[in-house]
């Protein structure tokens, strides 16, 4: 009983179902522990961690340059910018919006690079429901490749104050 | 069950007859003999385990009421509070929940373990007191200063968003009480071993106390290594705070916080499955092999809160979501099956021998603290355990993570499997430790299917309006006056309406454990000889 004293000799092998409990137990636990790397290669869809050290205001200039040289359009006087096919892209999250709207090519690869400019913020992006975080003075590069057409909402799902409810983006993708 | 008497005489059989009894260490005057289970109770203990239980079960009740709140806010049906008081509570909630009301259970039960099921003396009744007042002066700090309006930074307090220093201090003050109160505990084993109150090795429901113990030093230093240096930023002392940094050392805080819940729940296990059917514990070196197995790897789950972050690279995603943690696994996978076998076992002896499933039919499940505890496994083991172990799989974070399907997963392990545990041993430890009845006792009986029926709505409703993208911690799903429009499937609707309907359910089940226990410990009738059995 687990409230008394074991007796002396308690130490012993396990056996009987118990034992093969254990066994099968421990098998799916290596058939997992070797399937983690094996999907890391083989699946399509991997983050890498891939990330650089950036001051906010540096992040924040290159966002600037990017929409500067890459503006294609602007919706309620928010820019529209299109990133150059295999190129990078800049996404910049602060309080309480995602800047700018980005434009890609379906089947094109971008780099995209994501930071703060301000505390911390969610990328998630919709309907497809995929999610990094966002941190100030970390330059966070997703390697991506659109393979829908349409327009995409990014809402922000790391609490960041008080209009973290209303802090969206926008992603469109044309052929 | 009518009587648990049989219990009690399986735990004298187990020792050998011809050995002397060890005798206990405590004062002259302050231990009595339970007239219901003949263990010796050390009263300093006693008041200590009491004043620890009351502390949690107030701040289960504030912790309750702003879930409530909160669940009623996310249907949207109804929206209740307004944004600024939806993110309040919600802070409130974490914190009173995962922080208030588990730790100071907690440390009741490590009392408990440390000295009746030892036949030992606490320690100290002077660091008792300090552990008990430090914690309650930093909680009381914490929640005041999340209710005025000077702390919403929800319970991880991500650097750099700000709270006011106070708050940080709270949490210091909370975090170095429950260290001395571990340290009592540790002091107290000591002790137990120097005068021999105890033979050979301790009982397994000690050693998983321990175990918690352990992991609980090991975590409130994390908690010291990032509440510190946070604290000092909050007072312009330190300049800066990584935010990557402040993430990695939180959760060693964070995560491991939940495994000495693991382990104090499982270790609760053992001692219901002991005192409601008399389980015998099949192989004690497996069951503590499988404890000794959560202090080595469990903490490496921390690293599943920062599979989507930058900074950390993909060769440490690989190793930290694969070998060590299915070795954490596999101690629940072995927990999983000898608990429940150390009551089919006790039951078939008892003659319950019908078929495959004869014995589970036969189970006292009229008595709270049995049907609690079997509960408890069920949602921990298959919901939680399921959920926690998917969500622990770097591709399926990246679809998984800061939605709802996280507070889907730690609903059903912290609150369906520790929470309702530590419920279902209320049951006892009211009539063993406070010698009270319980009055409304039909009610009580109902208690745990009521809860647990509400946190597996909770618990489901949460996960699948995740798996549609829904933001966790977030006021509006519809996106009102935002830049650009955005929203869900609307499916989502459906899942959200039963976490606010499995919100109430889980609500009054708490209700229904909250206002018998404060009528049993204030109104409730004395006990002097035995206890009324389940």
């Amino acid at each position: 009983m687990g409230i008394s004293a074991p007796p002396a000799d308690w130490f012993k092998a396990p056996s009987g179902t118990e034992r093969a409990w254990i066994g099968l137990a421990l098998l799916w636990c290596i058939v997992l522990t070797l399937a983690m790397p094996y999907w890391h290669f083989k699946g399509k869809q991997n983050s890498t961690g891939e990330a650089y050290a950036v001051e906010p205001a540096k992040f924040a200039a290159r966002v600037q340059s990017f929409v500067a040289s890459n503006k294609v359009d602007e919706k309620n006087g928010i820019p529209v910018v299109e990133a150059a096919p295999g190129g990078d892209a800049y996404l910049q999250a602060q309080m309480w919006t995602f800047y700018p709207i980005l434009k890609f090519r379906k089947g094109q690869t971008y780099r995209l690079h994501i930071s703060s400019t301000d505390i911390q913020h969610g990328f998630s992006l919709l309907p497809i429901n995929m999610n990094f975080q966002v941190l100030p003075g970390y330059d966070h590069v997703l390697t991506i490749t659109p393979t829908m057409t349409g327009d995409f909402p990014i809402i922000c799902n790391e609490f960041c104050g008080i209009g973290h409810h209303q802090m969206t983006g926008k992603i469109i993708v044309t052929e | 069950m009518t009587t648990m008497d049989p219990t009690v005489e399986g735990a004298v059989a187990e020792t050998p007859a011809d050995a002397a009894e060890p005798k206990g260490n405590h004062l002259p005057g302050l231990s009595r003999i339970c007239g219901t289970t003949g263990f010796t109770v050390d009263l300093t203990a006693q008041k200590f385990i009491q004043l620890n239980a009351v502390a949690a079960v107030v701040c289960l009740l504030i912790g309750g009421i702003a879930a409530l709140l909160v669940a009623l806010t996310r249907w949207p049906a109804v929206h209740l509070l307004p944004a600024e008081w939806y993110y309040r509570m919600v802070t409130l909630h974490g914190l009173s929940m995962l922080i208030l009301w588990i730790i100071f259970f907690e440390i009741a039960v490590l009392y408990f373990a440390g000295t009746v099921l030892l036949k030992s003396r606490l320690a100290s009744a002077t660091a008792a007191w300090i552990s008990f007042i430090m914690m309650v002066v930093g909680g009381g700090m914490v929640a005041a200063m999340v209710l005025t309006g000077k702390a919403d930074v929800m319970f991880t307090s991500y650097a750099p968003l700000k709270a006011h220093q106070l708050y940080y201090l709270g949490v210091i003050l909370f975090a170095v009480g429950t260290l001395i109160g571990v340290i009592n505990f540790f002091a107290t084993i000591y002790i137990a071993k120097r005068d021999k109150t105890y033979k050979g090795s301790v009982p397994l429901v000690v050693f998983g106390a321990i175990t918690a113990g352990i992991i609980a030093v090991a975590t409130l230093l994390h908690g010291a290594a990032i509440y510190i240096p946070t604290w000092l930023w909050a007072l312009g002392v330190i300049p800066n705070m990584d935010p990557a940094v402040y993430r990695l050392v939180f959760w060693g805080l964070g995560h491991p916080s939940q495994q000495i819940n693991v382990a104090a729940m499982v270790s609760v296990w053992y001692l219901l499955s002991a005192i409601t059917v008399g389980g015998k514990v099949l192989n004690q070196g497996v069951s503590r092999v499988a404890f000794l197995f959560y202090i080595l790897f469990i903490n490496l789950a921390s690293a599943h809160h920062l599979l989507v972050d930058p900074g950390v690279s993909a060769g440490w995603k690989i190793w930290n979501t694969s070998y060590a943690m299915y070795l954490a696994v596999l101690a629940s996978m072995i927990h999983g099956y000898t608990v429940p076998a150390s009551v089919e076992v006790a039951l078939r002896k008892q003659g319950h021998d019908k078929g495959l499933f004869g014995w589970l039919g036969a189970a006292p499940w009229g008595n709270p603290g049995f049907s609690g505890f079997f509960l408890s496994l069920l949602i921990f083991g298959f919901i939680g355990g399921i959920t926690g172990v998917t969500l622990g799989t770097e591709q399926i974070n990246i679809i998984a993570h800061n939605t709802l399907r996280i507070p889907g997963h730690f609903h059903s392990t912290v609150v369906g499997g520790t929470t309702l545990a530590f419920m279902a041993v209320t049951y006892y430890v009211v009539p063993l430790i406070f010698r009270r009845e319980f009055p409304l006792r039909a009610i009580c009986k109902l208690q745990p299917y009521v809860f647990a029926l509400g946190i597996a709505m909770v618990s489901f409703g949460m996960s699948f309006a995740g798996s549609y993208g829904v933001s966790r911690r977030h006021w509006d799903i519809e996106f009102t006056g935002a830049t650009h429009a955005a929203g869900y499937d609307a499916s989502v609707h459906v899942w959200l309406a039963l976490v606010g309907i499995g919100g109430i359910v889980a609500f009054t089940g708490l209700l229904m454990y909250v206002l018998p226990v404060v009528g049993a410990v204030f109104f409730g009738k004395k006990i002097d000889g035995k206890m009324t059995p389940w």
